[in-house]
């Protein structure tokens, strides 16, 4: 059947050429993801999400630069290694794919963004959160879900406006995570008109936190921020209710771990606070009605970050529509124009090539797990 | 003020347990004239064999209270470290007694790491949650000045320990052969002195130590890991130099001092340099300290070797 359609579009190909007649052009998308191994269920998830949103573009008969198009999507499998990752970049480079919807992962994103960047294609992970892939300033490269220094703005946001929280102390440990989450913390803290009441440092090896607890505690914070890992966060956790410091516990992904749990012991209660990139399908403005489509085409429940990757693949096709070509070329400035409300939110790029409104979730403890805030 | 008491309890509780670390470090400077560099990682494995024997004994004996197990987890670990610390000074060091004096630095660093590579093999690179078998509820002693049960237990048991091996050092048989070992190796054993058992002994002491303060450590933070040892361990050593390496009074008052400038330093040196330095620079303030002490007491605050001066 696909294989009937391809044929037919090759026919329509060889029938523009030679007779300049309206017929479909068929316009290829890469996707790269680990297809096997442990963590291909995620892949195989990420490509059907975004099959899903070139079945829909290919259902609408897009039109560009006068001639209906059709999308096909290249699926390759980069094993979420980053040596195997170069290899099927330039795979699909050398396919000639006008687009990439990928990498799964931030190890095989970040070695993959070169290759794209070196051959003009515009790629956009649905996935991986590492702040360094944008921060090497490539103009190909695009991230739909929420990168780990947004976690910061969330915080800030739910820490003032849920929490109430007025006097907020912040702690990081100096390494690039911890410092990125506490820097952008305090910079949107500062946006909302809260100046943190201290700001103090340890390291990512320290154990003890009294002496600059001790001073915290001075300044009556009602929420103390930590930017690191569950190994430092759980220590901090204790030795502040050692020093009866009552104060919310508020952190990032690097503490919402089973291990936080286990290590923090009794210390860990309802005041402890964190947040996880991208939020879960039940929170997404279309994520009922996107579920049961999944489900219907593919015969398999959503796992995780399909509608991540059916929105990077919509916005690859939205900046073609601006563009009104499919020329990477042509329509790689588009990608900064596109605004559209997809199926996890708005999506719309800043000048990095990250998500505006990237969605952040937030937990709370609650008896013995991390539960999700509405 | 109540800032400036608790930054003071913090000092304390953290200086006791650098002290009874560096008396570890002191007595063996004392004796060979040698830094024992894997005696923070005799720590480390003081911590997890104890870590270790609590859990066993929650599985196998869980009718022993809490209290019991803890000290029955404490004996073993005391007894594991005696053992690696005599096997350390017969295999690493006693061969090496009469090398140049670089030889012996480097098979303790070389010691320091194997302990570090087996801790890790056999527990992995995941920090452990220590069991809480004694309350880390806090107890408000003075208004606004915190301290918990945990915490008063490490002030008592260091102090009672320190003030043991003082009079173990000053008032017994095995004391004096010390002292004489420590103030000339070859008259003390002309005058019938087994040398090689008394440096055992001084090991083996030692090393009981360090897995007392492990447990304390450990107890206090409530985590164990395979490379905890390193940084109480390079504290401890500061804090035997600043007190005057080789002076069990000095290794007290240097861990005592240490502990209560890191506190002070950190919680305060925002201020005393008028925002120009913050508490990422905690660690630093107290290697000024040290340099300063130094310059101006190059054998520290009480001088070096017990043994010249007793």
């Amino acid at each position: 059947m696909k294989q009937r359609a391809l044929i037919l579009a090759l026919a329509g190909l060889t029938m523009t050429a030679s007779t300049a007649a309206m017929a479909d052009v068929v316009v290829k998308l890469g996707f790269a993801g680990p297809l096997t191994g442990p963590v291909s269920h995620l892949g195989k998830d990420e490509q059907y999400g975004a099959q899903l949103a070139l079945d829909d573009a290919n259902g609408k008969g897009l039109v560009l630069g006068g001639q209906k198009v059709r999308f096909e999507l290249l699926a390759e499998d980069d094993q979420a290694d980053p040596r195997t990752a170069t290899t099927v970049a330039q795979r699909l480079v050398d396919a000639g794919v006008k687009g990439v919807v990928g990498h799964v992962t931030s190890g095989a994103a970040i070695p993959a963004s070169r290759i794209y960047e070196q051959a003009g294609v515009p790629s956009i992970t649905p996935s991986a959160t590492s702040p360094k892939l944008t921060q090497q300033k490539f103009k190909t490269t695009y991230r739909v879900i929420a990168n780990d220094l947004q976690q910061g703005a969330a915080m800030a946001r739910f820490a003032t406006e849920a929490l109430k929280a007025k006097r907020i102390a912040v702690i990081d440990d100096r390494t690039a995570y911890g410092q990125g989450l506490a820097d952008a913390l305090v910079d949107n803290l500062k946006r909302l008109g809260v100046a943190p009441v201290g700001r103090e440092f340890t390291n990512d090896k320290a154990t003890d936190f009294s002496a600059i607890l001790t001073r915290l505690k001075a300044t009556k914070p009602d929420a103390i921020f930590y930017g690191g890992m569950d190994a430092q966060g759980a220590p901090l956790l204790r030795q502040m209710k050692q020093l009866g410091i009552e104060a919310r516990f508020l952190s990032g992904d690097g503490v919402c771990t089973t291990e936080m749990i286990k290590l923090a012991g009794p210390a860990i209660g309802a005041d402890v606070f964190c947040t996880q990139a991208g939020i879960p399908m039940d929170k997404m403005p279309a994520g009922k009605s996107f579920n049961e489509r999944f489900l219907k085409r593919f015969s398999v429940p959503v796992q995780l970050y399909a509608p991540y990757s059916y929105d990077a693949a919509s916005a690859l096709v939205e900046a073609m529509k601006l563009a009104d070509s499919a020329d990477p070329a042509r329509y790689l400035p588009q990608l900064q124009k596109v605004s559209f409300k997809g199926v996890t939110g708005n999506v719309a790029f800043d000048a990095s090539g990250d998500i505006r409104e990237g969605g952040v979730a937030l937990y709370q403890y609650q008896s013995g797990k991390w539960q999700l805030r509405p | 003020m109540e800032t400036l008491l608790q930054q003071i309890v913090n000092g304390l509780v953290v200086g006791s347990m650098y002290a009874l670390i560096a008396l570890g470090y002191t007595m063996v400077y004392g004796i060979l004239g040698l830094i024992n560099f894997a005696h923070g990682d005799v720590l480390m494995v003081g911590a997890l064999v104890a870590l270790e024997a609590i859990r066993l004994l929650q599985i196998h004996a869980p009718e022993l209270g809490l209290v019991p197990t803890l000290l029955a987890g404490l004996s073993i670990s005391v007894v594991v470290c005696m053992i690696l610390g005599y096997t350390i000074e017969r295999t690493a060091y006693r061969r090496l007694r009469n090398a140049p004096r670089l030889a012996p630095l480097i098979t303790a660093i070389g010691v320091s790491f194997l302990l570090q590579t087996i801790a890790m093999i056999i527990w992995g690179r995941n920090y452990h949650s220590f069991p809480q078998l004694l309350s880390t509820a806090p107890l408000e002693a003075i208004p606004g000045v915190f301290i918990t049960p945990v915490q008063i237990t490490i002030l008592v048991v260091s102090a009672t320990l320190m003030v043991a091996l003082v009079v173990l050092v000053n008032k017994t048989r095995l004391g004096r052969a010390m002292r004489a070992t420590a103030e000339n190796h070859k008259v003390a054993s002309l005058m019938g002195v087994d040398t090689n058992k008394i440096i055992a002994a001084t090991f083996i002491i030692g090393s009981a130590l360090a897995a007392v303060a492990g447990v304390m450590f450990s107890s206090n933070y409530g985590t164990a890991h395979y490379a905890m040892g390193f940084l109480p361990g390079l504290k401890a050593f500061t804090a035997a130099v600043l007190g005057g390496i080789g002076n069990l009074g000095g290794a007290m008052l240097g861990g005592l001092v240490l502990g209560l400038v890191e506190s002070i330093g950190g919680g305060y040196i925002e201020d005393l340099s008028f925002g120009f330095f913050n508490s990422s620079y905690q660690d630093i303030f107290a290697f000024i300290i040290l340099g300063v002490v130094l310059i101006f007491r190059p054998t520290g605050l009480l001088g070096e070797r017990v043994a010249d001066r007793a």
